[in-house]
């Protein structure tokens, strides 16, 4: 049903069942908002968007308010901007004041806040928050006295993700956002996910930084600085060199990477068709023995931990293979050094990722090789878009270089990985290669391609018809695993992604509310995965190249013994 | 003879039989004249034991009482019942002797106990020691001892909700049964449809009783009318306001009535679960309220199919973990569903969107209380009483510097002052009263000047404050206002869930304020002056957008007690403010000490305890306090034995 509202005078269109916020969005007027998240149910903590209403005595929030036929609204009057003002100079009022020091200066909700309503002057003088920063995590750094409070994160990690780790606790003005019972993040149930650091608008959730000392590292001669690309990477830092939102930038990144001083550039890639590889052989074994079925994924961190930490009973269901991060860092330390006459302890391999959990697998103690680990940093995206800055490349450098060998070669399968229900469909390819002994001929899954949370699909491999599914989030992720406990036995493998929509909205990458950006991201990896010439991951020359003259064949007993891991249960604190 | 009655309750089920319980039947007129201890075969000793009773020494005085008889081989029945109302004359103890009225004995402590039976099991009244007697009709008056009901405490009170509390034992089904109870549920399980019993209580005109006012029949209507697979009914029992206990009262007292109350509201809005949300401090309303449930579930009131009607409820108790933003409905809903007891916007209502999502109503315990009299008598009678837009009565928490602490209920438009002046004796040491704050922490005080207002929702608001759910504290002379608005601050920011930005840190910055204009630092500079000064400039401002923009009515009444206050009382602030003065002497550090040199001799007893050597003279000379040295801590005053050094 439509129908009209006033808004500041003038009238516009509304529906029945859309909220106030709503309405003005599509009349193009804005209202300030903090804690609202589209998608899900309005809290209506911040109070940003409250906006005058004719006949109500308090102000109301456009977020929650459904609109009624003929409601007077005024959105910008002196008492809704007075109000608006007040509770940001509050905010304020309990804030470290810090921003010159802080992870998300000039990228901060907080600031833009107080810059718009035109905050001059310090009002409200106090006690703070006195609460303490608590470094402990692998990855996540909490810094809760620079915490408003707007529950996005608390939002995000309950009914986006679904690891239910973060809440609130205390009251009043003492009120805090933590694990529960306050406990340590390392100790706590988080999963490292890092998309409550993409929630949060100000900078009480951030990255640990990992890279102190790398600029010293790479102007040191003794040390052999090696940087691997995640493809996500490869596709999320076009901005960074003046270049079209969502273009590959591979060629740029590795060029600036070298200037930087790195000695060697990888491309993650190349791991990431080997551990397509491995993986259909892992699946084909498990299907012809018809044993730990389904299979589950363990290229997403994340999605490791929650297992370990959930659902210890699956674990010997969960793939065994490495991630790719790992499998490179494993190859420089076995393959690459070796052959390129260099000391394996001199080698200081660092990866840039879309990821924030990739920080804590690779302090994983099963992730090392005699004691070194195999990937001693990771840089998120937004690390190392700003580490590039630090060596003064910008927007001006127009040089297009290639990864070094013996990793730089790779099937477009592999770029497919950033997306959710990407490893699924070069895991597909590669498999039915495997079961029949020919060529998939439908090569894009659009079933996997959809936005549900949970998808599925069955396709027929030779003697075989083989139930797929992906899930998008841990709490997806809980609902199969809750199905397939209970005795679903049609599934043969379940591709787990932590972040919603895959690797491209991981938790390292940009900061950003635009979605268009994503999907503009999201388009062009398909559209290489269209023109490129080598689409399947077994047919990639470097991989070939590998098994010939070192793994020798996938689950060989060198395969197993540098590209695949165990795991154990763990407790953590729920 | 308890057991002839177990027989007929067990056999409640033929529907029959319970009409027979109530009807006036002879044998049945009989047993249930028995139950109302209207005549005794035996000495039957009633003994207060709410909590008010329990503080007072009552499980001392039970104690006595048992030890007495059975020394003394007295076959006599003790009963502990609720309270009265009377808790400033807790312990009681009320005697009945066969052939005799009841009678009421106060402030009856374990050691008063044995001369007391002596006297009273010998037909003899200790002088002074009587409150009052009973008026049973066919029972020989006690000589000499005035009616209780005339008692300048209960003359003026209409107990309607609180009728059996106090009076008969909690802890018997058959007792409420007697007296009337489950009447009602059975009427509306047999007679009446779900849509009636709506109709009914919107014709009686009962409003919510916790604070709000919202007619109780129309948030009926609404639930009802809204598709669900299930409905739930929640009886809001987390009364947290400081100095408020009325719904402790009623389940220690007569939790029967509640659950009737709750059985009743639950069928009007169709609800096969109905949840009891009390506060976990009121460790013995719960443990009574456990033992009601199961009577009734064994009586066939509550479970499957009640009375055979096809209607069909369970009662579950929750308690709450002590957080006062969980008497805010939605609060209280997510505490019960296992969450964090915060608020969330409305719309939705809950009677459309609550428990787990599904249509709930929440209502206040004196409200659930009101339902069976109002089925009983009917939407007419209830009407009768009370004023136009606010019927019936109204339960109210005497705390504070009043005569008599205690329980009332009177009559809607009762004047405050007849509630403070006749009901509960004016205030305490014939001190003069200087405010009455209604409503707890989210209500307002009225001055001295006001209290003719009419008790009924919109007198009330027009004066400026609330009804609230009852809380009625008395200040006297001796009361800072601004401390006063400091302490409710303090309280509102303790208990503030942390959600909204307004209350989370506007009430913190209010409290700040109030702080610095009721504190003296040891040495202000002029810049810390002039931040104080700004802090009052946006006190204001601050108030009115907290009121504005919170998110639940915690927040949005936060500001109430010190917008009052400054409204009736802007002299007291800027005294405070300009002054550095409480006129009160509650602030400490405002305190302002000074020598009366008539008084002082000269025995430098004070200057030499002086911390701030702030005092000076010579000995044997009267001595004198440099002010701006002084820092207030008092020592001076204490250590005078001259009465010289004086508080001002």
């Amino acid at each position: 049903m439509n129908f009209t509202i006033e808004v500041n005078g003038k009238i516009i269109q509304a529906r029945k069942g859309e909220t106030i916020l709503e309405s003005l969005a599509k009349s193009g007027i804005t209202v300030p908002t903090l804690c609202h998240m589209p998608g899900l149910y309005p809290t209506g903590s911040c109070r940003m968007c409250v906006v005058e209403v004719e006949g109500k005595p308090n102000l109301i929030t456009a977020c929650s308010f459904p609109v009624e036929d003929g409601l007077k609204i005024r959105t910008h009057s002196p008492r809704v901007v007075n109000a608006r003002k007040t509770n940001v100079e509050l905010l304020l009022g309990n804030h470290p004041d810090d921003c010159l020091y802080c992870e998300r200066n000039g990228n901060c909700e907080l600031q833009t806040f107080a810059a718009e309503l035109g905050v001059r002057e310090r009002r409200f003088r106090g006690s703070k928050s006195k609460a303490k920063t608590d470094p402990s995590g692998a990855a996540l750094v909490r810094e809760p006295s620079k915490c408003i409070l707007c529950g996005r994160c608390v939002r995000t990690c309950d009914e986006v993700v679904g690891a239910m780790t973060l809440g609130f606790i205390g009251r009043g003005n003492k009120t805090i956002v933590g694990p529960s019972f306050n406990k340590q993040i390392n100790l706590s149930s988080c999963i490292n996910c890092g998309q409550c650091i993409m929630a949060c608008p100000t900078g009480a959730l951030h990255e640990k930084r990992h890279s102190p000392d790398l600029l010293t590292a790479l102007h040191n001669p003794e040390e052999h600085v090696v940087l691997q690309l995640s493809p996500t990477v490869q596709i999320s830092m076009a901005e960074n060199f003046g270049l079209k939102t969502g273009k590959d930038s591979i060629g740029v990144l590795v060029s600036a990477s070298r200037r930087a001083g790195f000695d060697k550039v990888f491309d993650t890639s190349f791991a990431a068709d080997l551990y397509i590889t491995e993986l259909a052989a892992e699946l084909e074994q498990r299907i012809r023995s018809n044993i730990n079925l389904p299979l589950f994924s363990s290229d997403c961190p994340a999605w490791v931990k929650f297992a370990e930490q959930k659902y210890p009973e699956i674990l010997p269901q969960l793939s065994s293979c490495k991630s790719p991060q790992q499998m490179t860092g494993s190859l420089i330390r076995s393959f690459y050094a070796p052959g390129f006459v260099v000391k394996s302890s001199q080698i200081f391999s660092v990866s840039a990722m879309p990821c924030t959990a990739k920080k804590f697998e690779s302090q994983r103690e099963q992730m090392t090789q005699k004691g070194i680990t195999e990937v001693d940093t990771v840089m998120t995206t937004r690390e190392l878009s700003q580490f590039i800055k630090l060596n003064g490349i910008g927007e001006n450098l127009n040089e297009n270089d290639l990864p070094d060998a013996p990793f730089h070669l790779r099937s477009s399968a592999s770029r497919l990985l950033s997306v959710s229900g990407g490893l699924s469909e070069a895991l597909i390819r590669t498999l039915h290669y495997r079961l029949t002994g020919t060529e998939i001929k439908q090569l894009k899954i659009s079933e996997l391609r959809q936005t549900k949370e949970i998808r599925e699909v069955r396709l027929a491999m030779g003697e075989y018809n083989i139930g797929f599914a992906v899930a998008d989030s841990m709490k997806a992720a809980g609902k199969l695993v809750g199905e397939v406990l209970k005795g679903r036995s049609d599934l043969h493998f379940i591709e787990v992604m932590a972040c919603q929509g895959g690797c491209i909205n991981g938790g390292g990458q940009p900061i950003s509310d635009d979605q268009q950006v994503v999907r503009q991201r999201i388009k062009t990896i398909y559209e290489m995965d269209e023109k490129e010439p080598i689409k399947v991951a077994h047919k990639n020359p470097a991989v070939i190249a590998i098994y010939r003259e070192f793994l020798g064949e996938p689950l060989g007993k060198k395969a197993i013994e540098l590209l695949h891991t165990t795991y154990t249960k763990r407790d953590v604190a729920y | 003879m308890n057991n002839t009655f177990k027989f007929a309750l067990s056999d409640l089920r033929d529907v029959a039989l319970l009409n027979k319980a109530h009807s006036s039947l002879p044998e049945f007129e009989k047993l249930l004249s028995q139950l109302r201890y209207d005549a005794v075969a035996k000495p039957v000793f009633f003994v207060g034991s709410g909590t008010c009773g329990r503080i007072a020494g009552s499980a001392a005085t039970l104690m006595a009482i048992r030890q007495y008889t059975t020394e003394k081989n007295i076959d006599a029945e003790i009963i502990e019942v609720g309270c009265i109302g009377l808790c400033r004359s807790e312990p009681l103890l009320d005697i009945q002797l066969p052939g005799k009225r009841r009678i009421s004995f106060g402030n009856v402590t374990a050691e008063k106990v044995e001369p007391l039976l002596d006297d009273v099991l010998n037909n003899t009244i200790p002088l002074g020691m009587a409150l009052g007697q009973y008026s049973h009709s066919h029972q020989e008056a006690w000589n000499g001892i005035r009616l209780l009901n005339d008692l300048p405490f209960f003359r003026m009170q209409n107990r309607v909700v609180l009728k059996n509390c106090g009076i008969i034992n909690p802890f018997s089904i058959e007792s409420y049964i007697a007296n009337g109870g489950y009447k009602s549920l059975t009427k509306v399980l047999l007679r009446y449809s779900p849509d009636a019993v709506c109709g009914i209580i919107s014709e009686s005109g009962l409003r919510g009783r916790g604070g709000g006012g919202y007619p109780t029949g129309e948030k009926w209507k609404a639930a009802l009318n809204t598709q669900g697979e299930e409905r739930f009914l929640i009886c809001n029992g987390d009364e947290s306001d400081p100095g408020a206990f009325m719904d402790r009262s009623l389940f220690e007292g007569d939790p029967h009535k509640i659950i009737e109350g709750v059985a009743i509201s639950a069928y009007a809005i169709q609800a096969g679960k109905a949840y009891i949300y009390v506060r976990a401090e009121y460790s013995l309303a719960v443990e009574r309220l456990k033992i009601a449930i199961n009577q009734a579930q064994e009586a066939g009131l509550l479970g499957h199919n009640i009375l055979n009607s096809g209607y069909s409820l369970t009662i579950g108790i929750r308690e709450g973990a002590g957080a006062f933003v969980c008497g805010e409905e939605t609060a209280l809903i997510a505490s019960i569903e296992g969450k964090r007891g915060m608020p969330r916007p409305k719309p939705p209502f809950p009677s459309q969107r609550g428990l787990f999502g599904l249509p709930t109503v929440v209502n206040n315990v004196e409200t659930l209380a009101n339902i069976p009299s109002i089925i009983e008598n009917g939407p007419a009678w209830f009407a009768a009483t009370g004023t136009e837009k606010s019927k019936g009565t109204k339960v109210f928490a005497l705390a504070g510097k009043i005569n008599m602490v205690g329980l009332v209920e009177v009559s809607m438009g009762t004047s405050l002052s007849d509630v403070i002046y006749k009901i509960a004796g004016g205030v305490r040491n014939g001190k003069a009263i200087k405010a009455v704050q209604l409503g707890g922490p989210s209500g307002s005080c009225l001055p001295e000047e006001s209290l003719d207002v009419k008790i009924d929702y919109e007198s009330l608001t027009e004066a400026g404050t609330i009804m609230g759910s009852g809380g009625l504290v008395v200040l006297d002379e001796d009361t800072c206002m601004v401390d006063m608005a400091k302490f409710f601050t303090d309280f509102l920011q303790r208990e503030s869930c942390g959600k909204c930005i307004p209350c989370r840190e506007g009430t913190k910055r209010m409290h700040e304020i109030l702080e610095n204009i009721t504190r003296r630092p040891p040495d202000e500079s002029g810049h810390e002056a002039l931040e104080r000064f700004k802090g009052v400039m946006q006190l204001n401002n601050l108030a009115e957008v907290i009121k504005d923009t919170s998110l639940c009515g915690l927040g949005q009444t936060a500001p109430n007690p010190l917008l009052s206050a400054m409204k009736h009382f802007r002299d007291e602030f800027e005294e405070h403010i300009f002054e550095r003065k409480c006129r009160a002497g509650v602030c400490k550090d405002l305190r302002v000490y000074y020598i009366d040199t008539d008084k002082c001799i000269g025995c430098t007893a004070c200057a030499k305890k002086c911390p701030t050597t702030a005092i000076i003279g010579s000995a044997r000379n009267p001595h004198f306090i440099v002010e701006d040295k002084c820092i207030g801590c008092g020592i001076c005053y204490d250590v005078c034995k001259f009465v010289a050094v004086i508080v001002k």
